[in-house]
């Protein structure tokens, strides 16, 4: 008896499922964006502004009438971090026609690194993700666009050596890196030995277990050994954690240096005072409410009771990030309807061809409402990043603000490090490199 | 009715001794394998393949590896993904490292490897029993995390620690369509279920029950326990070692230590127990039950609310999702403690009775 009512209740939601398909099929003149978000688990404080920002800027593109008339749709999906679940998903959403895919995780963006090519779906990731996949002629279809973590962590020691009164100060000091233990983690690691080679300082390598709320025995270790800065590569509770401990072992703020990732209001919210002095890296932009963009974001979309997160979250670091990643997807598609028709339903490897010629000029930047928050960027098919400046910006115990200029990462030390990288992949892969006429296709 | 053995007469040993003595089964099984290998392949859409039917099937695989050593010889062991993190990156080594190695070796050389750390890790089972088995295997999975994640040589001193592979091939013929994946997945499980049934009805896995059910009256009637334990451990983890490798090669080509973490020791242990004890199809139907089930609900939850006129959020779908899913394993435990192969077995009764129960 328990069988037989338990398979009626499977029959009849595989029916409402039946049901409910044919609807997302009907919008077909529509340009889909898989989201790919995690507003669970214990990365979701960072994972939920980021996806209301990116949801929000849908909808905004949607009232300020769609791409050349094309209107978005989306579908959103939990991965809750989780690299498996999060190729779940994609498999999940990539049959509905998606235009591109942002995994907002460097587990997941490798993972799906393998698969893109053969789906034809372009992998956008925003500032994270394989560093070496800025060479376009071996990623064909990654595009970390506005910055990696190499250009993260050389903005970073850039900062520290301004800090410090040039790169020769930096001989014979110490620097702890104390990061997530996950390919995530590990990203910065030949970057910083480079420096570390080249200007003579020790790096000390402290990993942390996920999610990172024990860091007891880290810190103990920083206590001992006092190095001159810390760089904090974490992500979700690891962040507020290290703040917490570097506050209990007395360690100062001012000499610690995060990742984009470990610079949002979540990470720092809980400590307050406590975090005073903290600085992070930011891929461009920061905090910015007084954006264009925020306003009209509050107006458009939150004012018309569309806003997906609450109204003060509207301009805060992740939320901005979130809009930005999805700006930077869309302006792809509009690159791509440039080229092969405007007001039509672009596909995967037409947009991937937008990707990699996407030339986003201040006007244009304007007009979208980012004035101040970013700079142009300009993307071809041997450079899939297009931007490589970054800022700091320290908490002042209620808000980020900016606390430095612009940094460029230097091209010097970036530019082999990416293809050598780039090259030992393609030849573990067996990929040759695009020829200069695939390019122009 | 449907299951009338009357008639069905057994005249030699051989036919008494065969894997499915009814006739019955051995249509539904064969229809099964044929419907598996013949037809799925042209009917199922490619999501199914690679989000549901590919990990269904190499998790099952891993489900029958465990269920051989805590189901059939009773040893409890939360080292299983430890043993798949072992299978996955020896047959990645053996296959970047070693030009022209053949896949297929390279994944059972894989399975080697962790047969290889699977005995090691088995030999304290020869004093410590029950519980504090599990925990001394929970040592295995601490060192073989930390090994993957520390140890550079193991991932070929790629900077981000992860490994990948790409452009399979078995003799000549790619493995890379969603249906190619399946058909690799699908043609190891059932080699290997037919190997793993095989054994639990012979001498070893004799051996093996009596061990589990009692280890000093099995060693009273002769069976050494050092061999039947350690078998019991280098063929559990030969399985799950292939099952590892085909996890990392097969579904998920890009992968870090944390695929293989305590998390999935414990499902793996959770899919053996649900789906039933000391039962080859108990890790079918455990398998089936915490891979597919969750991503069901994540997709008919939505539907349902849709349906109803709700707009779920993804967050509130993730929380219920994990609040169906673990009310359906206490619900199934509580009808029936001994798994779902149990609940099967009890359906299979009732049927052959059926429509006449005295």
């Amino acid at each position: 008896m328990k069988f037989k009512s338990l398979s009626v209740h499977a029959v009849v939601a595989a029916a409402l499922c039946a049901v409910a398909a044919p609807a997302a099929l009907a919008q077909a003149k529509e340009q889909f964006v898989p989201v790919l978000s995690y507003r669970t688990g214990p990365y979701a404080p960072n994972g939920v502004p980021w996806a209301n920002g990116f949801v929000d800027y849908l909808k905004l593109t949607n009232a300020r009438g769609g791409i050349n008339g094309v209107k978005i749709s989306f579908e959103e999906c939990e991965t809750g971090y989780d690299t498996g679940k999060s190729v779940e998903c994609y498999e999940r959403l990539k049959g509905k026609g998606a235009s591109f895919v942002q995994p907002l995780s460097t587990g997941a963006t490798f993972a799906i690194t393998e698969k893109a090519p053969i789906d034809k779906i372009p992998l956008v990731s925003v500032g994270y993700g394989r560093s070496e996949s800025q060479d376009g002629g071996v990623f064909k279809w990654n595009f970390p666009i506005a910055g990696t973590y190499w250009v993260a962590s050389d903005a970073i020691m850039q900062a520290i050596a301004k800090k410090e009164g040039g790169w020769d100060k930096l001989k014979g000091k110490k620097i702890a890196l104390v990061y997530h233990d996950s390919p995530f983690g590990k990203e910065p690691i030949p970057e910083l030995t480079e420096r570390s080679k080249l200007h003579g300082f020790e790096l000390t390598l402290l990993p942390v277990t996920a999610p990172g709320v024990e860091q007891k025995s880290t810190w103990l270790q920083i206590r001992q050994s006092k190095p001159d800065y810390v760089v904090l590569w974490g992500w979700g509770v690891m962040n507020s954690t290290a703040i917490k401990e570097a506050q209990a072992t007395g360690y100062p703020r001012e000499k610690m240096y995060g990742v984009w990732w470990a610079g949002a209001e979540p990470d720092v919210k809980d400590v307050a005072e406590g975090a005073k002095g903290y600085n992070a890296v930011t891929m461009q932009h920061g905090a910015e409410p007084q954006s264009k963009l925020v306003k009209d974001m509050l107006a458009m979309v939150h004012g018309k009771g569309q806003g997906t997160g609450p109204k003060d979250e509207v301009g805060q670091v992740l939320y901005m990030r979130g809009a930005m990643s999805a700006m930077l997807g869309l302006e792809g598609v509009r690159s791509a309807q440039e080229r092969f028709g405007k007001g039509k339903v672009m596909s995967g490897e037409q947009i991937r061809w937008g990707l990699e010629n996407l030339n986003l000029t201040q006007a244009k930047l304007d007009g979208l409402g980012f004035a101040g928050v970013m700079r142009p960027i300009s993307t071809s098919c041997m450079d899939h990043m297009g931007s490589s400046w970054a800022r700091i910006h320290t908490w002042d115990g209620s808000a980020w603000k900016f606390t430095s200029e612009w940094l460029q990462a230097d091209e010097q030390i970036l530019k082999p490090l990416v293809k050598a990288q780039a090259e030992k992949y393609a030849t573990e892969k067996k990929i040759t490199r695009r020829t200069p006429e695939d390019c122009q296709s | 009715m449907l299951y009338r053995e009357n008639g069905q007469f057994k005249t030699s040993y051989r036919a008494d001794a065969q894997i499915l003595p009814v006739t019955q089964d051995r249509l539904l099984i064969g229809a099964l394998l044929v419907f598996a290998f013949g037809i799925a392949p042209f009917i199922v859409s490619e999501y199914a393949f690679r989000a549901i039917l590919i990990p269904f099937l190499i998790l099952a695989l891993a489900a029958l590896g465990l269920n051989i050593l805590v189901g059939y010889c009773g040893q409890i062991s939360l080292g299983t993904g430890a043993f798949m993190a072992v299978g996955a990156y020896a047959a990645y080594n053996f296959q970047a490292r070693i030009e022209g190695m053949p896949l297929i070796v390279s994944l059972l050389l894989g399975g080697v490897c962790s047969t290889v750390v699977g005995v090691m890790f088995g030999v304290p089972s020869l004093r410590i029993k029950g519980l504090y088995l599990a925990v001394a295997t929970l040592a295995a999975q601490f060192f073989v995390d930390w090994a993957f994640l520390r140890i550079k040589w193991f991932t070929l001193d790629s900077a981000s620690g992860a490994a990948s592979v790409a452009g399979l091939k078995v003799a000549g013929i790619p493995i890379e369509t969603p249906a190619a994946k399946y058909l690799f997945c699908l043609s190891f499980l059932t080699v290997f279920a037919l190997l793993a049934k095989n054994l639990v009805r012979g001498a070893i896995g004799r051996e093996w029950m009596a061990m589990r059910d009692m280890d000093v009256a099995a060693s009273v009637i002769g069976i050494r326990p050092v061999y039947a334990k350690l078998t019991a451990f280098a063929v559990s983890s030969f399985i799950v070692g292939v099952a590892g490798a085909l996890w990392a090669f097969v579904y998920l080509g890009s992968w870090e230590p944390a695929a293989f973490s305590i998390e999935r020791s414990f499902q793996l242990l959770f899919m053996v127990i649900i789906g039933g004890l000391g039962s080859i199809m108990g890790s079918f139907f455990g398998a089936g039950f915490i891979v597919v089930l969750p991503i069901f609900l994540d997709q008919a939850l939505p539907a349902l609310g849709h349906a109803l006129g709700i707009n779920l959020d993804t967050a509130f779908v993730s929380h219920a999702v994990s609040m169906v899913y673990g009310a359906l394993i206490v619900f199934f435990l509580i009808v029936e403690p001994h798994g779902l192969a149990r609940l099967w077995s009890t359906a299979r009764e009732k049927l052959r009775l059926w429509p006449f129960p005295h």
